[in-house]
């Protein structure tokens, strides 16, 4: 099987899976400012080649606490999908949500944390479908799974999934706020095999990125 | 002065004292401590996956891996003099992050899976393993000091821990 080697991936197609990424998150981002109604902004993707050592700095250091909402892709593309946001951030989101009937102090209640999952969802939910419309390929979200805990050890379950297939991570992120305090990230990554088929569906060639595999 | 030398995801370190070692945000990644006590010389792999027999593709990382990871903290901390026959270890990591399996692959139990993979490991190589504190579904921050052969483990809400 033919697989992509990252060492190729030119600025072109760097600029490409950006513009994804951009479009991707400009649809979660309405989704998100319409529940919330306030303006939230984006600035320009990230499409990142990490080594395994640096993946934890992504966001703030890897103690940074982070709620993050995970979900796994299936369909014609595979890979993970999360939505990752400071905890400060997450309560005023969420407090946002529940038209200021959050709990006080800075700990999530169940019926908080349950909400969060499901905005989680709703935003990772319309990033995806704008993937697939502009790829037109399958895409399936697995349910939402959410975890808050230290940025480095969530980072680690998507980098794993990676690791089976080589030794540094390419990722697609984005960052939005609001004028005040939400600060937080969308990061796409798909399995390796998949950016082929993404870049492809795009009518990009991939003939020259591609390592015949020999084992 | 004393350092703390910082070992990222896998990746691996050796040092002497006063220094010591740590990693930061341990996952479902195992962080494994090995140390001579009677030179004092520690060093400290970050394992990401179980097996490097069992994977396709290209690696040229064997830090990544819980076999040639160990096997390759063994050989650096030789080289500075230690003695295979003398370490001993000591386990953090390889907790469950997400409560659901968001991937219909068994990447979901990988935390179980190293932490079982290092010990069979450390087993075969007659290493004894002193103290661990794995599993569970939170993230560690550790850090290792091969003068004392203490490791803490910080988590978000408890207490340290030294085993």
């Amino acid at each position: 099987m033919a697989r992509l080697d990252l060492q190729k991936i030119s600025d072109t197609y760097y600029d490409v899976l950006k513009e994804l990424g951009n479009i991707g998150a400009g649809n979660a981002m309405t989704a998100l400012s319409q529940m919330l109604q306030c303006k939230i902004d984006m600035r320009v993707p990230q499409v990142q080649l990490l080594e395994f050592q640096d993946v934890g700095a992504l966001m703030g250091g890897e103690e940074q606490i982070m709620v993050c909402v995970m979900l796994g892709v299936e369909g014609d593309i595979t890979g993970s999908m999360m939505f990752m946001i400071e905890k400060k951030s997450a309560k005023h989101l969420i407090n946002k949500v529940m038209m200021g009937y959050g709990e006080p102090g800075e700990d999530f209640s169940e019926m908080e944390l349950s909400a969060l999952n499901e905005v989680g969802n709703i935003i990772t939910g319309a990033y995806l479908n704008a993937l697939a419309s502009m790829t037109n390929l399958r895409l399936q979200p697995s349910p939402p799974a959410l975890t808050i805990d230290m940025a480095g050890a969530i980072l680690s379950v998507p980098a794993i999934e990676f690791g089976i297939m080589g030794d540094k991570l390419l990722l697609i992120q984005s960052q939005f706020f609001d004028e005040i305090e939400i600060d937080g990230y969308f990061i796409l990554i798909p399995d390796i095999d998949s950016y082929v088929r993404i870049l492809s569906s795009l009518g990009l060639p991939v003939d020259g990125l591609l390592i015949e595999h020999d084992e | 002065m004393s350092e703390i030398i910082k070992v990222g995801m896998a990746d691996l370190k050796v040092c002497k004292p006063p220094d010591g070692l740590t990693t930061l945000g341990l996952g479902s990644c195992v962080g494994v401590a090995l140390r001579d006590p009677i030179l004092k010389i520690g060093g400290l792999v970050h394992i990401m996956l179980p097996d490097s027999t069992a994977i396709r593709g290209s690696h040229n990382n064997p830090a990544k891996f819980a076999d040639t990871g160990i096997e390759e903290l063994i050989r650096e901390m030789e080289m500075m003099g230690a003695r295979r026959s003398r370490l001993t270890a000591k386990l953090a990591g390889g907790a469950t992050m997400f409560a659901v399996a968001t991937r219909s692959s068994d990447v979901g139990m990988i935390g179980d899976r190293n932490v079982k993979a290092c010990k069979t490991i450390l087993e075969r190589m007659k290493i004894p393993i002193l103290a661990e504190n794995t599993g569970a579904n939170y993230g560690r921050t550790v850090i290792f000091y091969p003068d004392s052969g203490d490791y803490h483990i910080r988590a978000v809400g408890k207490d340290v821990i030294i085993i």
